[in-house]
């Protein structure tokens, strides 16, 4: 048999036959035959169970036909990338597929060089090195953090999309398990004079990117995260350490940050003045538009999927609040003539995202599903008219009202909140 | 017991029981609402901790000095120093025209000039007709500007640009100087629009 007609089976298929090893002279023991099979690369074979597999690996990867990815705004210092919300189950993000919003680039910081100054009203400034913090007494919280420029797309009357996915309305959100030092435990350690009222936290990248918190917040429930997900905290998400600030836009929780300064009222930085103020449409600009009110989406089934065929489906998606827990997700099959209660995956935890589901039984008819949040205040999350009468039309920030997608009878799944208004 | 342990306990008298054991429940504390949650509210320090740990070290003035960079709107972190609108002209025309064009309105980047002031809603948001603070221009500039060298300018040339910005926006007139005394001091056509978030939780309020 000529090496060009010998049939097209895979190295460590063909090596693991004893006949075509041996007569190849290329495996003389066991040993020398499991360093070939190790080193072929994993190859998808009509029957497994008569392959070996491959061996155990320092570090594991996604199986080869499932690469979720981020999608990128402009290659710019100043630019975004959003979460696949539609790969994602349960309410984890995979940590390399956070978001992503960054002002000066991502900057390469060595964790043994970072400090963290803390001064301004306190009785001891002081500069904490990594090795410092991590030796405070430690929290971990699954929390969701969102930019409040999520769904700045889908609130302009006149150009309403069809095509737009959940990603790209919506991938401006994400969930992890954060790990770090409450916020109040360092403060504590330095000790806040009477008066002080806010903070200014401010990051070690090339934007120097700044915000003022209230205090109250940060001693509430804000940490100080050096870890995400059961590692330590990636560069796109500040390493080595990030200010994390729970319910609040995703903003406020600065990166790779390197100062704290306790003060008796906000600094008006560029980025809480310039950006992230709301104009009204009455004549005034609202500021510290912090917390995230409640939200939700479907995920499933969303542009631009298509169901093929009729019969029971689950609808799936996310929902959260800034504002503490959601006790309520509500879904409309029938473009929000009658709601029913969707069916919340527990745990539910205060200001990170639940996953909710809903079985649907899909006619083949033309239809519309939405969602609505309620949180634990009452609160429920507004259609996009209640928004318009109480905002304007010209806000670009906190745009949480329902979403809406359309089934078509071809199963056809597109943005649908253009439908409704 | 701490605070974890005391709701497990039911359940793991439960499973005694099961067993066919005899203990009865020591506590009457129900299990919080939603279990779960109680591992993740957590914020307080464990009582039994000092009053002060002691790591990290104290920060000198003049490390303080180096480091706290920003402005506030009274002026309080401005440096010494000033420029003027002429010198910030020469300082616009080398670093920052590329980004910005040569009024300030045409790009690439963002525009920073629009004297056009409005009512109800702005067209564009600029320094000009939206920015509430003249001493923002101060931290941001120093900080971040130009985006790929930032800070390169002098104390002086952060003063002159900002006066030469201002001019272009018909906020100073064409001689000012800008330093510790006169930026605070400037007025900006917007700051008055600009109101504290009063959006709150709950039933039938969207603000
Ligand atoms: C290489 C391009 C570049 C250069 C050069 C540059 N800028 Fe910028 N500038 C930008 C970008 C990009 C942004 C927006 C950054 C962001 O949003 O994170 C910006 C934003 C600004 C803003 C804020 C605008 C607003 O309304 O929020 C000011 C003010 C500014 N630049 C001033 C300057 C000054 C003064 C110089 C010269 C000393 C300068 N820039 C040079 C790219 C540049």
């Amino acid at each position: 048999m000529s090496g060009s007609d010998r049939p097209k089976l895979s190295r460590r298929a063909w090596i693991t036959t004893t006949s075509g090893a041996v007569a190849a002279g290329l495996v003389h023991t066991q040993a020398d035959a499991l360093r070939l099979v190790a080193e072929e690369l994993p190859q998808q074979v009509a029957d497994p169970t008569r392959v070996p597999g491959r061996f155990v690996s320092e570090i594991g990867s996604r199986a080869p036909a499932e690469q979720p990815r981020r999608l990128l705004r402009a290659q710019a210092l100043s630019s975004s990338s959003r979460t696949p919300l539609a790969d994602l189950m349960g309410v984890i993000t995979p940590s390399d597929l956070h978001f992503e919003r960054h002002h000066g680039g991502i900057p390469n910081i060595a964790f043994e060089n970072h400090e963290l100054l803390v001064h301004g009203m306190v009785d001891r400034p002081t500069v904490f090195r990594m090795s410092d913090l991590m030796r405070y007494p430690q929290v971990s919280r699954i929390r969701f953090l969102e930019c409040s420029g999520n769904g700045g797309g889908v609130y302009s009357r006149t150009r309403m999309p069809t095509d737009v996915t959940v990603q790209q309305m919506d991938g401006l959100l994400s969930t992890s398990e954060w790990t770090g030092v409450p916020v109040s435990t360092i403060l504590r350690e330095v000790g806040v004079r009477p008066g002080a009222s806010w903070i200014l936290a401010e990051g070690g990248d090339s934007a120097v990117l700044a915000r003022s918190v209230p205090l109250d917040k940060v001693m509430d429930d804000s940490i100080l995260a050096y870890g995400q997900n059961g590692e330590r905290l990636r560069p796109e998400q500040g390493y080595p350490l990030r200010l994390f600030n729970p319910g609040y836009e995703g903003n406020t929780s600065v990166k790779w940050l390197r100062r704290i300064e306790v003060t008796d009222q906000p600094t008006h930085t560029r980025e809480e003045t310039s950006k992230y103020t709301d104009p009204l449409g009455d004549g005034t600009v609202r500021q510290f538009s912090l917390t995230m009110d409640a939200k939700s989406v479907i995920t499933f089934p969303s542009f631009p999927y298509a169901l093929p065929e009729q019969g029971w489906w689950e609808l799936r998606g996310l929902a959260w609040s800034g504002r503490g827990r959601i006790t309520r997700v509500e879904v409309s099959t029938n473009g929000g003539r009658s709601w029913v209660d969707a069916d919340l995956q527990g745990p539910i935890l205060p200001k990170s995202t639940v996953r909710f589901r809903h079985l649907f039984d899909w006619r083949g008819e033309d239809t519309i599903i939405m969602s609505r949040a309620t949180d634990e205040t009452g609160y429920v999350q507004p259609t996009v008219q209640q928004l318009w009468e109480a905002r304007g039309e010209r806000t670009s920030y906190h745009q949480n009202h329902q979403r809406a997608w359309k089934i078509a009878r071809t199963g056809e799944v597109t943005f649908g909140l253009g439908e409704l208004v | 017991m701490t605070r974890r342990l005391r709701w497990l306990a039911p359940a793991l008298v439960a499973a005694v029981v099961g067993c066919g054991g005899g203990d009865t429940a020591r506590t009457t504390e129900a299990p919080p609402a939603n279990a779960a949650d109680f591992l993740y509210d957590g914020n307080e320090i464990p009582e039994h901790a000092p009053a002060r740990f002691g790591f990290g070290s104290e920060a000198s003035e003049a490390r303080v000095a180096l480091w706290d960079i920003d402005v506030r709107p009274d002026g309080v972190g401005l440096p010494p120093g000033q420029g003027s609108v002429s010198e910030g002209r020469d300082v616009y025309n080398i670093h920052c025209v590329a980004c910005h064009g040569p009024t300030g309105t045409e790009g690439p980047n963002d525009r920073l000039v629009d004297s056009e002031q409005w009512d109800d809603v702005p067209t564009t948001r600029t320094v000009g007709n939206y920015w509430p603070y003249a001493t923002t221009l101060y931290s941001y500039i120093r900080k971040a500007m130009p985006q790929l060298t930032p800070g390169i300018l002098t104390e002086d040339q952060v003063y002159a640009v900002i006066a030469y910005i201002l001019y272009m926006n018909e906020i100073v007139p064409e001689d000012a100087v800008m330093n510790a005394e006169t930026l605070p001091a400037v007025v900006m056509p917007a700051r008055d629009k600009f109101v504290m978030d009063d959006r709150t939780g709950g039933t039938g309020v969207v603000r």
